[in-house]
């Protein structure tokens, strides 16, 4: 267990910086589940709430960036420091750009909405992009999760996740292309679902990127762009890693 | 046809130090097992160190850690303190400089010092430089001339100083005096610098001015600095050896030891854990 700074106030501001990164995280969630809502229940009230929203994920990454700019300006972070605050620097943009993908989806399904597009949405499938859904949102919640908690294993979970929504993403679009072959009148409902599943497809990579950021920080390496079985070996790694401690004092 | 992909220019590269691959295996200055004692009381433990040649080394650690004490050991300034004791084996370039029979003189003609106070000579500037050279017996003016200018160029000072060789070197800022030091240090061309807190009582520009010479002399000399300033010894250092309470407790490729040192003791430290 680490101890605390001889600083307090590096202390605090390394707290507060996690806080607003968590919030801004929590937001994340709360506008992916909504948007996914709004588009199974046809909601166009609650997919405007989540477009009405969107530009206070932007704020919060910025604020995250200047907390981050400013602990690097005063207290020059090294070590577990440093690498706590890059990677809180580079997964809040890879939150930021969740949120954006919500509000794609949202905004797809106030097209869709306009186009009546809601018999497709309403078939096999949507419900097939609704499981989809249902598994990037866990995707997102537990990378989150991992991050909060430094848990390298439960960020290897995320990424081996998102191989799972790859398929299932290619799998969408085969057969929305197939329903547009077979009925061209189809062609711009099954445009929407590809919009909203190439967006969740999009939110699957992020949550895999801020579990890259959770075990680099926990174990220092950098594991981007690598196959799974390097993210796995380095999870497992940085799991196990611990300081050598100190020998009891003598005596 | 496919065409071969074109890597791009990156003319300055952070990491050019890590990829030279003879890097730290050419050791100048090996540590074996040494044991310090002033009077009872035990300073260093059981220290091994290999100091690699033609790279800076810092020591860094807590006050009355051993890292000056360390230090000191290399030119043998330890001799200089009744009641010191010292077992265990110190080589440079192989050799015991702790065996009788070695000339102490010729010891530190060879490693270098330069303390934390600027310390010249009440004399003027050329012949602070030349103090050593004269100590030799050389007394050829031109010849001295030659090491002189060679030796503040060296140090960077040379063309701060170079129409007032005359005046008196107490008449010098304090970074100036410090590279002064400096050229009296490397006129009698050494292997090895040791720098004690070389800057700390040096203005940000002076300190940022030693730095930078430091880096341009680890070409021509091996470099070991003690300093109290962190970031000093993460900007200036290829190795960096963390030392507690008169024991070595990590020493790594400075990168590895700043991002992920192995020890808790280590990572405490550099993060501001203590206490």
């Amino acid at each position: 267990m680490n101890k605390g700074h001889s600083l307090q106030r590096f202390d605090e501001d390394i707290r507060a910086i996690q806080a607003r990164f968590l919030a801004m995280g929590g937001l994340v969630e709360r506008q992916l589940e909504e948007s996914v809502d709004a588009l199974a229940h046809g909601d166009d009230e609650k997919a405007g709430d989540v477009v009405h929203r969107e530009h206070q994920i932007n704020r919060m990454e910025v604020e995250v960036d200047r907390d981050c700019e400013l602990i690097l300006a005063r207290h020059h972070p090294v070590a577990g420091d440093l690498r706590l605050v890059i990677a809180i620097m580079k997964a809040s943009t890879d939150l930021e750009r969740i949120g954006d993908e919500a509000e794609k989806v949202a905004r797809m399904c106030l097209r869709g909405i306009e186009n009546e597009a809601a018999p497709l949405l309403r078939g096999p499938s949507f419900s097939r992009a609704s499981n989809m859904a249902s598994k990037v949102r866990t995707m997102v919640r537990e990378a989150l999760d991992a991050f909060a908690r430094l848990d390298a294993e439960a960020a290897y979970a995320v990424c081996r996740e998102d191989k799972h929504v790859n398929q299932e993403y290619d799998a969408i679009v085969r057969q929305c292309i197939t329903f547009m072959m077979e009925d061209p009148r189809s062609i711009s409902r099954a445009m929407v679902l590809m919009w909203v599943v190439r967006s969740l497809e999009r939110i699957g990579d992020h949550a895999r990127n801020i579990s890259e950021y959770v075990i680099f920080q926990v174990g220092g390496e950098d594991i981007r762009h690598g196959g799974l079985g390097h993210i796995e070996d380095a999870a497992r790694s940085a799991a196990t890693r611990q300081l050598n401690e100190p020998p009891p004092p003598e005596g | 046809m496919v065409k071969a992909e074109q890597k791009p220019n990156i003319s300055v590269k952070i990491t050019e130090r890590e990829v030279d691959p003879d890097k730290g295996r050419d050791i100048c200055l090996e540590v074996k097992d040494v044991n310090l004692f002033y009077g009872t009381k035990q300073a260093l433990y059981g220290v091994d160190i290999n100091i690699p040649r033609h790279c800076i080394t810092a020591f860094i650690g807590p006050s009355g850690c051993g890292k000056s004490t360390l230090l000191r050991c290399f030119n043998r300034m330890n001799d200089l303190v009744d009641s010191v004791r010292i077992n265990g084996q110190m080589l440079l370039d192989g050799e015991d400089i702790y065996e009788p029979g070695v000339d102490v003189a010729t010891l530190r003609r060879r490693i270098g010092m330069v303390f934390q106070k600027p310390n010249p000579f009440p004399k003027s500037i050329f012949e602070n430089v030349a103090y050593g050279l004269r100590l030799q017996g050389r007394r050829s003016r031109s010849e001295l001339q030659d090491i002189v200018e060679q030796s503040l160029k060296g140090a960077a000072l040379w063309d701060e100083v170079k129409d007032r060789l005359n005046d008196n070197a107490l008449g010098l800022s304090g970074g100036q005096q410090q590279r002064l030091v400096i050229a009296r240090a490397i006129a009698v061309e050494p292997e090895v610098l040791l720098l004690d807190e070389p800057a700390s009582a040096l203005d940000p520009i002076s300190t940022t001015k030693i730095e930078e010479l430091i880096d341009e002399l680890k070409e021509k000399y091996t470099i070991v600095i003690v300093t109290h300033n962190m970031q000093q010894a993460a900007r200036v250092s290829d190795y960096t050896a963390f030392m507690y309470i008169g024991r070595l407790i990590e020493f790594d490729d400075t990168n590895e030891l700043f991002t992920a040192p192995k020890q808790r003791q280590t990572e405490d430290y550099i993060t501001g854990r203590y206490g």
